[in-house]
């Protein structure tokens, strides 16, 4: 995973909006794509958990996938950064590009891709450790031939906490708050600097006020990182992402108890929450449902 | 006029609130049992550890704990039982930690979960409940005759180190399986190898509990017997058991206070026994504050 993030496919020029009214990357399609998902399948212990999904991820963009619990949010995130291969039974077909180059293809090494592509979970998870030493573990382990302090100081900076824990690099993570911690966790992923930072409902563990930074902080972070985030809360997905994608979850037709994450629509966020094409997504969007 | 006013009624939920009622009284039974319960088991440790101390506490002294083991009970010492307790320790420990936190490891980080696996698992933990005397007798055909090590201190240890690896095993797993799987996700989604966020992030948080699992298993094996008199460990030795000196025979405190209680002198059977037990009592003692102070230091942080 040696190219440059820059290196778009060469043939992904700009479809006319009447071939696929329906899909974002025809009406604006906007910067280069970092990921390029085609007909994505992703099975657990042999059923699927999302189907067919279809969509671009766009280069220093932030979107945000969004819908109701169950649709498989969290499943589809998980493929950008191959964590999904670390539970036994998952599975997944269809094409998951990053520049263009197939990410599970055999010679793939996922390790690499995850250093690429960071990861902030739901829950903040520190390492029981110090906060110097929680930033500093993955430039370590990358064998990264840098300046640890300058690392941690830039990341903590970039990740808005710098001013907070410059007095106590050396105090216990658990010692932070937790929209601190939170932080303390965007700015380790950034420490790898990294291409991508994918977000899994990053602020469903913290108050308004812990919120709004870590939203403002995304912000900051798109002009250097493609961002995706996953979100259960609409107004956020509005507030911080220029795309959004609408998942929802179909029952299975053999099975009532079973039900399988769909893409409905993908498109500019200010196009799914204003002029949604498809009903299911305006019903969503304006709380009629979900 | 029986009428019912809210005053009438307050005060009526009151008298039933104070009145003992059958529940009541199962209640305190049930807690008197539960006392005695606590009582009998408290009670006889004391008396016996009363007893041991008023037999031992007079035949211990400097000279006892210096001299090497002698037919007259006024001469005789634990010397080479307390160099032989040490040098097992320090053997058994050096075997079974590497080996037992190695299998902890594989088996909760890295085995894929299959019936092998859980065959291995469902043996471990069965093998914890396999009477010691049975290690001793795997202990003599194994050690002592196929591999050739002959009644010795590296028998002896080999042994205790079987005999407490599934302790260890089953203790490392716990203290594994306690540490959070959202700290192996942080470190695998920074780009570390599985391997290096077991060993710079999962097993130092597990360290604590493993080391208090390991010490405790330990001070099981210091104290054990049976196996030891089955390798053919001597009730006496007129030498010290040094630790380098691994084919050499040797003894350990049990094997003496065992040798001591069969004698007929009462200066045997009585007070040298009862100091000896003492001896080992305190090394007990001290092995488990260690380990509880471990535990205590480094409570759980998540």
């Amino acid at each position: 995973m040696n190219h440059a993030p820059t290196a778009a496919p060469a043939d992904r020029t700009p479809a006319a909006p009447a071939e696929v009214p329906d899909r974002a990357q025809a009406t604006d399609p906007g910067p280069a794509a970092v990921f390029d998902v085609e007909g994505l399948t992703v099975f657990y212990g042999g059923r699927a958990a999302v189907r067919d999904v279809d969509l671009a991820i766009r280069q220093h963009e932030i979107t945000a996938i969004i819908g109701p619990s169950g649709c498989g949010k969290s499943t589809l995130l998980r493929c950008f950064n191959r964590m999904n291969d670390l539970i036994p039974e998952a599975r997944i077909e269809g094409r998951v590009a990053y520049h263009g180059h197939d990410l599970y293809a055999p010679e793939v090494d996922p390790v690499q891709v995850r250093r690429r592509i960071g990861m902030v979970f739901q829950k903040p998870n520190p390492f029981p450790k110090s906060i110097y030493d929680n930033v500093a573990f993955g430039p370590k382990v990358n064998a990264m031939k840098v300046d640890l302090d300058e690392v941690v100081e830039r990341s903590l900076k970039r990740a808005a906490l710098w001013d907070e824990v410059k007095g106590k690099l050396r105090d216990s993570a658990y010692s932070l708050s937790g929209g601190q911690q939170q932080r303390l966790c965007i700015a380790r992923a950034i420490a790898v600097d990294p291409d991508v930072i994918l977000m899994d409902e990053p602020c469903s563990a913290l108050d308004p006020i812990a919120t709004a930074r870590i939203e403002d902080l995304m912000r900051e972070l798109s002009e250097r990182y493609t961002i995706v985030i996953v979100t259960h809360n609409m107004q956020q997905a509005a507030r911080v992402s220029d795309r959004t994608a609408f998942l929802t979850a179909e029952v299975a037709a053999d099975d009532d108890d079973h039900r399988i994450g769909r893409l409905v629509e993908y498109d500019l966020t200010e196009t799914i929450f204003k002029n949604p094409s498809d009903p299911r997504t305006e019903d969503y969007v304006t709380g009629r449902f979900g | 006029m029986a009428l019912s006013t809210p005053q009438k009624a307050t005060r009526a939920a009151v008298v039933r609130l104070q009145r003992g009622s059958g529940r009541d009284v199962k209640e305190r039974a049930f807690a008197g049992l539960l006392l005695a319960a606590t009582a009998v088991g408290v009670i006889v440790l004391a008396v016996l550890l009363v007893d041991i101390l008023v037999d031992g506490l007079g035949r211990l002294n400097w000279q006892f704990l210096t001299a090497y083991a002698s037919r007259f009970p006024e001469r005789t010492g634990v010397r080479s039982g307390i160099t032989g307790s040490l040098s097992l320790m320090v053997l058994v420990a050096l075997m079974s930690i590497p080996l037992g936190v190695g299998a902890a490891l594989y088996l909760e980080e890295f085995a894929p979960d299959n019936r092998f696996t859980r065959l291995m698992e469902a043996n471990i933990a069965n093998l914890a409940g396999v009477p010691s005397v049975v290690y001793g007798l795997l202990g003599v055909a194994v050690f002592v005759y196929l591999f050739e090590f002959g009644r010795s201190l590296l028998a002896g240890a080999a042994t205790l180190t079987l005999l407490i690896l599934p302790v260890i095993i089953v203790a490392g797993r716990e203290s594994l399986r306690a540490v959070p799987p959202a700290i192996r996700d942080a470190g695998l989604a920074l780009g570390a190898t599985p391997w290096q966020v077991t060993s710079r992030q999962v097993l130092p948080a597990a360290l604590p509990g493993i080391l208090t699992g390991t010490i405790l298993a330990l001070s099981r094996a210091i104290g054990e017997t049976a196996p030891l008199l089955v390798i053919g460990a001597l009730f006496s030795r007129r030498s010290d058991n040094e630790p380098w000196n691994l084919l050499e025979s040797f003894t350990a405190l049990p094997v003496q206070i065992f040798n001591f209680v069969s004698r007929p002198q009462e200066a045997f059977k009585v007070e040298a026994a009862g100091a000896a037990i003492i001896v080992l009592m305190v090394a007990l003692l001290a092995m488990n504050s260690v380990a509880i102070v471990l535990r205590n230091r480094f409570a759980r942080r998540w």
